[in-house]
């Protein structure tokens, strides 16, 4: 009798865990298609943007064409290493240019340039925070795979440790944050 | 991390629901059975119960639909009782607030919630619904106005989180309970001393009749400290929520200075906002009440207050900015 406890107790035990990971592993597939949602609408974003600028900007056309080529090669790219590297550029092309921008005082009178300029913000923060909770998700999935008891089951069934998104080097100088501060719950 | 933190609070938030609505229940119905006593040809008679106990029913089916009507449209409720209306993107600003709750809900991996006004000058926020899928994340004229980006992020971050760890849930049901406790208390209080002791007196006996009387004072007494009591719960829930919000909006922005500088500016300014009633005070990013903006010490000043003092919230998000949060005040001082 005890032994059939132990016995139900177990495959109960392996039923949940395996459960779990599935869930963990679709979190992780699912963060993954977020990024790549805010990624395109980068992409469809930047030529109307550029169409807006380029008037005002015709001395910074290196930056520009920095930007335009390296979407060419994200859309173009054969795989997704080559792919994230030219998004890496996309980002900082963006950068450098929303920094020039503020250069030019017409430009912050053109009204169709400061909507585009918010959609870019706003893509271009989208992009920062579904990394970062693909990150996240990335970490739980990581740490059941690697922990015990969880290991032995992933390890049967193929479950793989995901990989993290690493940013470009200049975005990884992102400060610390602590968050052991959090309160007991009274 | 995040999640799993997340999954405990809303096990808490669920249980503490159901305990609320129990505890809602009971009440109105000890006070319908009180009512029935005292007025009513409902006794106890040698162990049993002789008559119809027609107010504790009738008190019973109240309190359920009340509970039923405030799961579902306890969002609607709040929201017209706080003349909020759908925020859209009509101008420049507005736009800002819809994409920084977007992002919010980005970060949070939370359902994008649906984004309310209202037209006040004072600065505030509050997030309501019965889960993540059905939330409300509503904001003040006032926000929009006077907070940048990064503010805005931090204050939006904090409310993601309410929504995320379905406080939105407990809260809104308090707050709706806690208007349902307020009316039936004032209605008990009205009928008692106009009529209400006219139709006692037909028990069959002296001792019966005695304990009528000690049952019509508990009730009298139940009547008026309920709402106190549901005022108190209130307070207590929502206090210790406030500070793991914003906890959580930080883990959310990985930005302590965008709540930070929000709270330090809410801080300066003085306007309360009108809206803010006893049933919705709790609700809100920050105390919306005129006189209760509280930075006062003390066991009473904290037993009555919904939020915990801003000068103690501010003094948390600085203590994890660490070294860092020297450079924050000459720019929150804009």
């Amino acid at each position: 009798m005890a032994f059939l406890i132990i016995v139900v107790a177990i495959v109960a035990w392996v039923v949940f865990a395996y459960n779990r990971l599935v869930s963990l592993r679709n979190q992780v597939d699912n963060s993954w298609r977020q990024i790549d949602v805010q990624l395109k609408r980068r992409h469809d974003l930047i030529p109307n943007l550029i169409e807006a600028v380029k008037g005002y900007m015709q001395f910074e056309r290196d930056t520009l064409t920095q930007v335009v080529e390296a979407r060419a090669k994200a859309v173009s790219a054969p795989d997704q290493a080559s792919r994230m590297a030219a998004e890496t550029q996309i980002t900082t092309g963006l950068g450098k240019m929303l920094a020039v921008m503020e250069n030019y005082p017409q430009l912050k009178a053109d009204e169709n340039v400061l909507k585009l300029q918010e959609e870019l913000t706003t893509t271009e923060n989208q992009i920062a925070f579904a990394r970062q909770a693909y990150n996240d998700v990335v970490l739980n999935l990581n740490t059941r795979i690697q922990t015990f008891p969880t290991n032995l089951i992933a390890g049967n069934f193929g479950f793989k440790a995901a990989e993290y998104f690493k940013g470009a080097p200049e975005e990884q100088a992102v400060p610390k944050v602590d968050l052991s501060m959090t309160p007991p719950r009274a | 991390m995040a999640s799993s933190n997340f999954r405990g609070l809303e096990a808490t938030n669920r249980r503490e629901t159901a305990i609320l609505v129990v505890a809602f229940m009971a009440l109105f119905g000890a006070l319908g059975l009180g009512l029935d006593f005292a007025a009513r040809d409902v006794a106890i008679v040698d162990g049993h119960l002789v008559g119809f106990p027609v107010l504790t029913i009738a008190a019973l089916v109240f309190a359920g639909v009340q509970s039923i009507v405030s799961y579902y449209s306890g969002a609607s409720l709040v929201l017209l009782s706080v003349h909020a209306r759908p925020l859209t993107p009509d101008t420049a600003k507005h736009q800002m607030v819809l994409d920084v709750i977007n992002e919010m809900a980005t970060a949070s991996r939370m359902p994008v919630p649906k984004p309310y006004l209202i037209d006040d000058p004072s600065p505030n926020a509050f997030a309501t619904g019965r889960d993540p899928a059905h939330s409300v994340i509503c904001v003040t004229q006032g926000l929009v106005d006077q907070m940048d980006r990064e503010e805005l992020q931090g204050v939006i971050g904090h409310e993601m989180s309410h929504v995320a760890d379905y406080d939105i849930r407990t809260m809104m049901m308090i707050a709706v309970m806690v208007g349902g406790i307020a009316m039936l208390s004032d209605f008990v209080y009205r009928w008692m001393f106009f009529g209400g002791f006219g139709a006692r007196g037909r028990s069959s006996n002296g001792r019966d009749n005695q304990a009528a009387v000690l049952i019509t004072i508990a009730v009298i007494v139940l009547a008026a400290v309920a709402p106190i009591f549901s005022q108190l719960l209130a307070m207590a829930v929502s206090r210790q929520r406030e500070y793991l919000a914003d906890a959580s909006s930080v883990e959310f922005t990985r930005n302590p200075r965008a709540l930070l500088r929000a709270l330090e500016h809410i801080a300066k300014v003085e306007s309360p906002l009108k809206q803010g009633t006893a049933g919705t005070a709790h609700l809100f990013i920050v105390n919306p009440r005129e006189g209760i903006r509280e930075d006062s010490e003390g066991f009473f000043a904290n037993l009555f207050s919904t939020h915990p003092p801003l000068g103690k919230r501010i003094a948390r998000l600085q203590a994890l900015l660490g070294a860092a949060g020297a450079s924050t005040t000459s720019e929150a001082a804009r």
